[in-house]
C-alpha cells in the first residue's frame, strides 16, 4: 500500500514546500506560529519555527489581516491568510468581496491580489449555526475569486499548491471533521490545476457529482448500488468556481442523469446553478430532471439528534438516484 | 442631589443663519509646538495629540522647531501642485455642471494636506489614499488628461470603464485604487508597509482617511495591526469637519482629538495646522523618518476645512452657515504660503495671476485632449467586451460564453 497521511498533514506540506519555493509566501492568521501553537488544528505547526517571520500570529482580527493581506498581495508578496473557520469570514466580507475579488477589475487590469484564503467546516461536531456553515455560495456568487474545495489529503496538497501560485484570489475551503481521514499521500511539488474537476470513477447509468464532504459519501452510495446493479460515474469537482461544466456535460451526456450533492443547504446552492445549467445544455438529452441532495434549509442546529437530520443522508442520496431511474 | 444618566448628543456648532463658531478647535501659537527626536517612544510624547504644530502665523512668518527649512524652489512647487489642484476641481467641478462629466468631488481648501505630504515622502513610498486626494496624483506627475479620462470613463481610462469618477488607480505612480467603501485602504496600507518591513525594503506606506470614515472597523484594526507589528506606515486622519452632513463630534472628535486615538493603540499621535503647507510637510517628514528607521507608526490629524460640497450632489447650505470657511481660523492653505513667499520676497501678485493663468491653460489644453478619446455621450466608445476582461487573469468558459452571447445579440442590434 502506498503511504497513507491525513489532510492536516497534506497541508502542511503544501505550505511548507509552497514556503520553501517563494520566499513572497507569508502566512497571516489567528494562533498560527508555533509559539500560539502552530494553528488550531496544527496545520501550520513547525512552519514559524522554519521561516521565522513570514508565518504572523495575528489579533483576532479577521478584518485587519484580511486588509492587510490584501495589502501585501498588492505589494507582492503572497499571502496566505487562515480564518479559524468559514462562518467569521462574515466579518471581513468587504475585504474578500469588494476588494481582493474586485480590484483586478476596478484598477483597469492594473493591480492583482494572488492571496489564498484557507478556512475549514463542517457539521457533525456539534459547532452549531455560528461556527459550521458550508458558504461556499456567498463567493460563487462573487465574480473575481475562485473557490477551491478539495476532498481528500492528496487533492488538498495539489489544489493548495495551485492557489498559492494562482494570480487570482482563491477561497480554498477545507472539509475539518475529515481532517484525520487517512489518504493516498501526494506527490510533492506537484499541483493540481484549479478549474478542473476529476471523473473518479466511471459509469454509466447516472451521474453523481459532489465535492468536499460529499465525496465521502457518494462512494458509499455508490457501491451499494452498484451491487443493485446501477453503474454510477462520479465526478468531484475540486474547484466550485469557476465550474468545469466540460467535464459535467460530457459525463451527463453519456448517462442522461445527475445528482448533485452538498453539504451547504439546498436553496440558491451550488447544486442549483449546476442543475441550471445541464439543464441549459442537455435538456432534451436528460432521462430525468437534475436532482439535488443538500442540507435543510436551516442554520445548523445544535442538538446532535437536529444536526444530523439536518444534513442529507446516504438514504437520500440513494433515493435521488433512484428518482431518476424511476 | 439629583444625578441620573443621560443621552449626550453631540453638539453642531453653528447651522445654517447661525453665525459660524469655531470655539471648539483647539489652537496652538505658531512655532510654540517642541519637536521631539523622531526616535521618541510613542508614550512619551503623547502631549502631540493635543497641541496643534503650526509653522505659519498669521503674518505668513515661519516659526519654531517644526520649520522645515525648505528651498524656495521646493515651495514655489508646492504653491504651483495646490494651485493645479484646485484649478483643476474647479474645472472639472463646472464640466459636471455642465454636463458634462456625471461627479465630481473637489478638495477645496484641503490642498496642503495631498500635496505637503506627498512632497515629504519618496516615489517609492505607496500612497493609498481616499477619494479627496487628487493632489497626491498632481505631485507624482500624472498627466491631467489621465485623470479626465477616468471621469469620462472614456476609451483611456486607466480602470477601463469600470469604477466610479475620482477613485483613480496608478499602479506606475505607486498610487493604490481608491476604494467606494469607506476606510478600507487604511488596514491595506498597514499590509502593504508589514510587506515591505518582511522585505526588508525601506519604503514606506501612507494611507489618508476623513474623520468621519475613522469610525469604521476599518480604522481601529488598522491603528492595532499597525501597533502591533510597528508597521513602517503613516495613517492620516482628514479632519475637514465635516462627513457629507455629519459633524465632526459624530464621529467621537467632540470628546478627545482623532490624534488622541494613536496614544490609545500605542502609535505616536500628532494634531498638525492641515492648512500650513510647511507645518504638514514637516510633521510628514518626522513620521515618514520614523517608520524609515524602525520607529514605528504615525498618526497624524490634519485640522482642516471642506471648503467645498461634499460632491457634486451635495449642497451645504442645508446644514451649516454659509460664510463658515470665511470664519475658519486656519485660513486657506494656498493663500497662506503664497503670504508666506510674498514675505521672502520670493513670490508677488503679479507672477500668481500669471501662473494661475498658465495652469488654467494647462487644465484646458489636457481637456482638450482628453475629450478626444471620447465623451460621455460622443465619441470614441468603449467596447462592452471590457467588462468580460479581469475578472480573472484568465478568462473562463462561462464568461467567455456570455462574451460571445453578448457579442451575437449586439451583432443582431446593429
Ligand atoms: C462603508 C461606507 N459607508 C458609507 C459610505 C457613504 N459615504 C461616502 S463619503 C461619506 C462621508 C465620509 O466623510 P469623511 O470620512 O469625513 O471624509 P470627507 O468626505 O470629509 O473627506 C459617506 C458617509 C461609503 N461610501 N462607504
Amino acid at each position: 500500500m502506498s503511504e497513507q497521511i491525513n489532510t492536516i498533514q497534506a497541508l502542511n506540506w503544501a505550505l511548507d514546500d509552497a514556503m520553501a519555493a517563494d520566499t513572497n509566501v507569508v502566512l497571516f492568521g489567528e494562533e498560527l506560529a508555533d509559539g500560539e501553537g502552530g494553528g488550531v488544528m496544527k496545520v501550520t505547526a513547525g512552519l514559524s519555527t522554519k521561516y521565522g517571520a513570514r508565518v504572523r500570529s495575528t489579533p483576532i482580527s479577521e478584518m485587519g489581516f484580511t486588509g492587510a493581506a490584501v495589502g501585501a498581495a498588492v505589494a507582492g508578496l503572497r499571502p496566505v491568510i487562515e480564518i479559524m473557520l468559514m462562518n467569521f469570514v462574515a466579518v471581513c466580507m468587504d475585504q474578500i468581496t469588494n476588494h481582493a475579488a474586485k480590484l483586478r477589475f476596478m484598477s483597469g487590469g492594473q493591480t492583482h491580489v494572488p492571496m489564498v484564503i484557507r478556512t475549514m467546516t463542517g457539521s457533525g461536531f456539534q459547532t452549531a449555526g455560528q461556527h459550521s456553515d458550508f458558504l461556499e455560495a456567498w463567493f460563487c456568487h462573487t465574480p473575481g475569486i475562485k473557490v477551491v474545495m478539495p476532498s481528500n489529503p492528496a487533492d488538498a496538497y495539489g489544489l493548495l499548491r495551485a492557489s498559492i501560485d494562482d494570480e487570482d484570489p482563491v477561497l480554498f475551503i477545507e472539509h475539518f471533521p475529515s481532517y484525520w481521514n487517512p489518504g493516498e499521500a501526494p506527490k510533492r511539488g506537484v499541483s493540481i490545476p484549479l478549474g478542473k474537476a476529476r471523473r473518479v470513477q466511471a459509469g454509466s447509468d447516472v451521474t453523481l457529482i459532489g465535492y468536499s464532504r460529499s465525496m465521502l459519501d457518494i462512494p458509499v452510495v455508490a457501491k451499494k448500488l452498484e451491487a443493485a446493479g446501477v453503474s454510477c460515474e462520479i465526478i468531484d469537482l475540486r474547484t466550485v468556481s469557476p465550474l468545469d461544466m466540460e467535464t459535467i456535460l460530457t459525463s451527463v451526456k453519456k448517462t442522461g442523469r445527475a445528482v448533485v450533492v452538498h453539504e451547504a443547504v439546498r436553496s440558491f446552492g451550488v447544486g442549483a446553478e449546476i442543475s441550471a445549467r445541464i439543464h441549459e445544455s442537455l435538456f432534451r438529452e436528460l432521462k430525468a430532471p437534475v436532482e439535488r441532495v443538500a442540507s435543510q434549509d436551516c442554520p445548523v442546529p445544535f442538538a446532535k439528534q437536529l444536526e444530523t437530520a439536518f444534513l442529507y443522508s446516504h438514504a437520500d442520496i440513494e433515493a435521488a438516484v433512484r428518482r431518476t431511474l424511476a | 442631589m439629583n444625578r441620573r444618566s443621560r443621552l449626550h448628543v453631540p453638539r453642531v456648532p453653528a447651522r445654517p443663519g447661525e453665525a459660524p463658531d469655531f470655539s471648539y478647535v483647539d489652537l496652538s501659537p505658531a512655532g510654540a509646538v517642541a519637536r521631539p527626536d523622531v526616535n521618541a517612544r510613542a508614550r512619551d510624547i503623547s502631549f502631540l495629540a493635543v497641541e496643534l504644530v503650526r509653522v505659519l502665523d498669521d503674518n505668513g512668518e515661519a516659526l519654531g522647531p517644526w520649520h522645515p527649512h525648505l528651498d524656495v524652489h521646493e515651495l514655489q512647487l508646492g504653491l504651483r501642485h495646490m494651485l493645479l489642484t484646485r484649478v483643476f476641481d474647479d474645472r472639472m467641478q463646472r464640466t459636471q455642471r455642465q454636463g458634462r462629466i456625471s461627479f465630481y468631488m473637489r478638495s477645496l481648501g484641503e490642498e496642503a494636506v495631498s500635496v505637503a505630504q506627498a512632497m515629504a515622502l519618496r516615489p517609492g513610498d505607496m500612497l493609498f489614499p481616499s477619494y479627496r486626494n487628487q493632489g497626491v496624483n498632481i505631485v507624482r506627475g500624472r498627466p491631467l488628461v489621465d485623470l479626465m479620462c477616468q471621469l469620462l470613463s472614456n476609451t483611456r481610462d486607466m480602470c477601463k470603464g469600470r469604477q466610479l469618477p475620482v477613485m483613480y488607480h496608478w499602479v506606475a505612480g505607486n498610487i493604490f485604487s481608491i476604494s467606494g467603501n469607506l476606510a478600507t485602504q487604511f488596514p491595506q496600507a498597514v499590509g502593504w508597509a508589514m510587506a515591505a518591513a518582511i522585505k526588508g525594503e525601506d519604503h514606506i506606506a501612507a494611507s489618508w482617511i476623513g474623520e468621519g470614515s475613522s469610525a469604521e472597523a476599518d480604522f481601529h484594526h488598522a491603528l492595532l495591526f499597525a501597533s502591533v507589528y510597528q508597521a513602517p506606515v503613516i495613517l492620516n486622519v482628514v479632519n475637514n469637519q465635516w462627513a457629507i452632513s455629519t459633524f465632526q463630534g459624530f464621529a467621537g472628535g467632540e470628546q478627545r482629538s482623532f490624534a488622541a486615538r494613536g496614544p490609545g493603540y500605542g502609535i505616536a499621535g500628532i494634531r498638525v495646522d492641515g492648512n500650513d503647507f510647511l507645518a504638514v510637510y514637516a510633521v510628514t517628514q518626522w513620521a515618514a523618518e520614523r517608520a524609515r528607521t524602525g520607529a514605528g507608526p504615525t498618526l497624524i490629524e490634519l485640522v482642516t476645512y471642506r471648503a467645498s460640497a461634499h460632491s457634486t450632489s451635495d449642497d451645504p447650505a442645508r446644514y451649516r452657515p454659509k460664510d463658515d470657511f470665511d470664519r475658519w481660523p486656519l485660513g486657506d492653505p494656498i493663500a497662506r504660503l503664497k503670504q508666506h513667499l510674498i514675505r521672502l520676497g520670493e513670490w508677488s501678485e503679479q507672477r500668481h495671476l500669471a501662473l494661475s493663468a498658465e495652469l488654467e491653460e494647462l487644465v484646458a489644453a489636457n481637456w482638450k485632449e482628453a475629450v478626444t478619446y471620447g465623451m460621455l455621450n460622443e465619441g470614441p466608445r468603449l467596447n462592452p467586451d471590457l467588462m468580460f476582461d479581469d475578472v480573472f487573469k484568465e478568462l473562463p468558459p462561462h464568461l467567455q460564453r456570455q462574451r460571445e452571447q453578448m457579442r451575437a445579440e449586439i451583432a443582431k442590434k446593429d
